[in-house]
């Protein structure tokens, strides 16, 4: 007969705290808050009195105050009698521009050094080596000063297309690029089929999806029957005429008109004035972030083994198919994720543009704005509330591709 | 059988013919050239292409840099002295030299004590970077920051010496309760450090540093690349230990702990790092009790360590999540406890995976250090574009002085990243 004795009733005691694995964790999580709490009291305790001394309280109510001061890049009316929000606003769509328009770049000059300096060519790689070395260890603030200094430096000043003899000229009689910034000629409409020019160009964008996916459509059905014959339709004039025609159709019954840029008394008027540090603030991210890019490139390439290239080979593959129905769709899996982390890097290096004096919302919100209001609280949590929601959204959006090109595996 | 033997043979070979040369085509030079730049057509336009383009730059650049004048004292005069060719005016570095380097608040007298302090920086770090060297030297390292504190904000010596004996007894103490349970130790070195602080801070007369030996230098007289050295230095080395902790907390299974250190990383690698030095020069004051005066050097090395370690916790957790399960479950099965297997087979493999990533932040940090100058401290760049571009004598002298920091970021930079290239090789114990 076995007896069987009760396991000792364990009492709790209150070292348990500390020695007994089911408990400690509780402790240290309730140290830890209340150290939190007495942090966040002290700090928020500092702040309050600190605010009652300067006389100041938390607002936000001089958003809605006229700005008072100009701001030449933008993309949406503003005036000087504008709001402190509306300047905001301005700037934050200038911030995203340059983002947007470096983050295509960067991967162009990336993609284009990366694969370089892989070539065999060993003048070029070497070239590239260089290039990737140089502007990596380089910070970007000063490559951002060294290319705006570049363009007002060395670009001529409108005066210079002046004259009889011009020192300068203009590139095809439509473009001008001075000290000041390019001019470029704007496409307009004479009868559009909407009042306001936005609805028009939501409409010209609209035939461009509508366009793209017709073709995509082309291509699988080119796909079926290359399946199913064995023989692959020819595309390519169809694919042409399907971006083209109504396109050119739709360009014909809104009536297109070019305004060109021409030199008045002190400067260009008309077309699109593409300033000067929109200009060195978009090159010098691009290129220095398509030195980075350009890195990750050359991994994600190396990284598939040579075994893959050969089998293709081995298939009858050609040189430039091999690159795309083999090699590279590997290569991105690896790729993606770094180049996200690089979009990231550009959207956030944007806000040096307040070096150059580009208008983005850390020039406006963060800059004029917090020193004309004295608000700097209020401005520095709204400046990093959006650069936040930008990083989110960006790496939202990038990971749900990644996940879409990620290896699927049973 | 028979029919050979009868046969007479006309010729048997009795040795190999000497071997003929290779074509001329497939040897030495010509065969590399025509392999490595001429093996086809777009090759060869490539390669010609990059011709051009190294003859445009070096045409354009060499005449500027060889004729380039060492000895003026203005643009005007280095124009003079040009009389019209193209030349760099390098003037200007050596003119300008001591605010470029230390700016141009810092005693001119006081020079020798950044010099001796970049010596024995080099000194201190040796030990920490080359680990073939005597592990003795690491007590100097220690000792460093105190010093290095003493000599480039001077002072009485008295401050750095509290602070000193502070840490030392704090590690005494750790050393001593340590063994036994972790978290005592630590949390009483930190008491005790604080203690040891307090009094010592009480105990130094406010009249000592005013007759000291080495002259007080206030924080903002700080500048040039001294400030970029010390930003990058000071915070790095913090942020390392505070990267490590929030790594832990992230992968700890303790919600709270774990969430607060998400929260904590993902924000500040949210925001870019302009805004935090903006909440550091407007912002962070206020968050201070009111009648404390803590200066904006202070305010940046707190922000600039808050934003670096938050990109080293992220690597130190992709280290940590490249270990196997086996090493976690193997130290378990030893019996250490969460420290100790931290401490002894963790960290150290971890670390030692992340030793790229790590460098790769340190290098990016030190370039984000010329970002102070957009909230107007006079770093490196802050001296070019304030000070020196604007003064009357050097006003469009840009390239030279551009070119010249981009120089001194580019050699501390490309010799970092070697360094970590040389230290993943020294530090490889798998064999390909």
């Amino acid at each position: 007969m076995s007896t069987m004795t009760d396991p000792p009733k364990s009492e709790f005691r209150l070292s348990m705290l500390i020695n007994d694995t089911r408990y400690r964790s509780l402790t240290f999580q309730v140290i830890a808050a209340i150290v939190i709490a007495l942090c966040i009291w002290y700090l928020g305790n500092n702040l309050i009195q600190n605010l009652r001394a300067a006389g100041l309280n938390i607002s936000y109510s001089f958003l809605g105050d006229s700005a008072g001061y100009d701001i030449n890049q933008r993309l949406v009316e503003y005036d000087s009698q504008s709001s402190h929000a509306r300047a905001a606003l301005v700037g934050l769509l200038n911030t995203l521009l340059v983002a947007f328009l470096a983050c295509i770049t960067a991967t162009i000059f990336g993609v284009a050094a990366g694969v370089l300096r892989l070539s065999n060519n060993w003048l070029v790689s070497k070239l590239m080596a260089v290039y990737v070395e140089i502007f990596r260890n380089i910070p970007v603030l000063i490559w951002i000063i060294i290319i705006f200094t570049i363009m007002t430096a060395v670009l001529p000043a409108p005066s210079a297309f002046r004259g009889e003899n011009p020192s300068s000229s203009m590139l095809f009689d439509a473009f001008a690029f001075t000290n000041r910034g390019a001019y470029i000629p704007r496409p307009e409409f004479a009868n559009g089929l909407f009042s306001s020019t936005a609805l028009n160009w939501l409409l010209v964008i609209a035939f461009l999806i509508g366009s793209w996916f017709a073709t995509r459509e082309i291509e699988k059905r080119a796909t079926k029957k290359q399946e199913e014959t064995g023989e692959r339709p020819k595309t390519l004039l169809l694919k042409l005429g399907v971006w083209l025609v109504p396109f050119a159709l739709l360009m014909l019954v809104m009536g297109l008109t070019w305004n060109i840029p021409e030199l008045k008394r002190f400067n260009f008027s008309g077309g699109i004035n593409v300033g000067g540090p929109l200009i060195a603030l978009w090159f010098a991210l691009s290129i220095y972030t398509g030195a980075f890019i350009a890195e990750n490139v050359r991994a994600g390439i190396q990284a598939i083994s040579k075994g893959q290239t050969e089998a293709a080979a081995a298939l009858g593959l050609r040189q430039g198919r091999i690159m795309n129905l083999v090699v590279l769709p590997q290569a991105l899996r690896v790729i993606i994720p770094p180049l996200i982390s690089q979009y990231l890097n550009i959207t956030k290096n944007s806000s040096l543009a307040i070096a150059v004096g580009y208008a983005d919302i850390t020039a406006t919100l963060g800059g004029i704005t917090l020193n004309q209001t004295g608000r700097a609280i209020e401005c520095v949590l709204l400046l990093m509330l959006f650069y936040l929601t930008a990083s989110l959204l960006i790496s939202t959006v990038m990971n749900f591709y990644n996940a879409s090109v990620k290896l699927k595996e049973r | 059988m028979a029919d050979q033997t009868n046969n007479p043979i006309a010729f048997v070979a009795d040795g190999n013919i000497p071997e003929s040369p290779p074509p001329a085509r497939e040897t030495g030079v010509v065969k590399w050239l025509r392999e490595n730049l001429f093996s086809g057509v777009a090759n060869t336009i490539l390669t010609v292409l990059s011709l051009i383009l190294i003859y445009l730059l070096l045409k354009n650049t060499l005449p500027w840099i060889f004729n380039g004048v060492w000895n003026a004292n203005s643009l005007a005069e280095c124009r003079e002295i040009l009389a019209g060719k193209t030349g760099a005016c390098f003037a200007v570095l050596a003119e300008r030299w001591p605010q470029l380097i230390y700016g141009f608040k810092y005693p001119v007298d006081a020079y020798w004590r950044p010099n001796l302090a970049f010596i024995l920086m080099l000194v201190a770090f040796a030990p920490v970077l080359f680990f073939d060297l005597p592990r003795k030297l690491l007590l100097f390292t220690a000792v460093y920051p105190f010093i290095a504190f003493w000599l480039i904000w001077g002072g009485s010596i008295l401050v750095p010496l509290v602070a000193l004996i502070g840490c030392v007894v704090a590690g005494g103490v750790f050393q001593k309760f340590g063994k036994n349970s972790f978290a005592a130790g630590f949390f009483g070195a930190i008491v005790v450090a604080l203690v040891i602080w307090n009094i010592g801070g009480a105990l130094i007369p406010e009249s000592a540093s005013e007759n000291a030996w080495l002259s007080p230098v206030p924080s903002r007289d700080l500048g040039g690349f001294m400030l970029n050295m010390m930003l990058g230095v000071t915070c790095v080395s913090l942020s390392v230990p505070l990267g490590i902790a929030l790594a832990l907390g992230r992968q700890s299974n303790m919600p709270l702990i774990k969430w607060v250190c998400v929260i904590f990383i993902e924000f500040i690698r949210g925001v870019p790092l302009i805004t935090l030095l903006f909440v550091a020069s407007v912002m962070l004051a206020y968050f201070f009790p009111p009648d404390s005066t803590v200066d904006l050097f202070l305010r940046v090395v707190i922000m600039i360590t808050m934003f670096s370690a938050a990109y080293i916790a992220e690597v130190i957790r992709g280290g940590l999540a490249a270990l196997p399960r086996g090493q976690y479950e193997a130290a378990d099965s030893l019996g250490l406890d969460y420290p100790q297997a931290m401490r002894l087979i963790i960290l150290p493999q971890a670390l030692k995976i992340s030793i790229p990533g790590i460098v790769n932040v340190a290098v990016g940090l030190f370039k984000d250090t010329v970002l102070v100058s957009v909230i107007s401290m006079f770093d490196l760049l802050g001296m070019i574009r304030g000070p020196i571009l604007a003064s009357t004598e050097w006003n469009g002298v840009y390239w030279e002085l551009l070119g010249f920091a981009s120089l001194l970021f580019f050699v501390v930079c490309y010799g970092i990243s070697q360094y970590s290239q040389w230290l993943e090789r020294r530090l490889a114990t798998d064999h390909h």
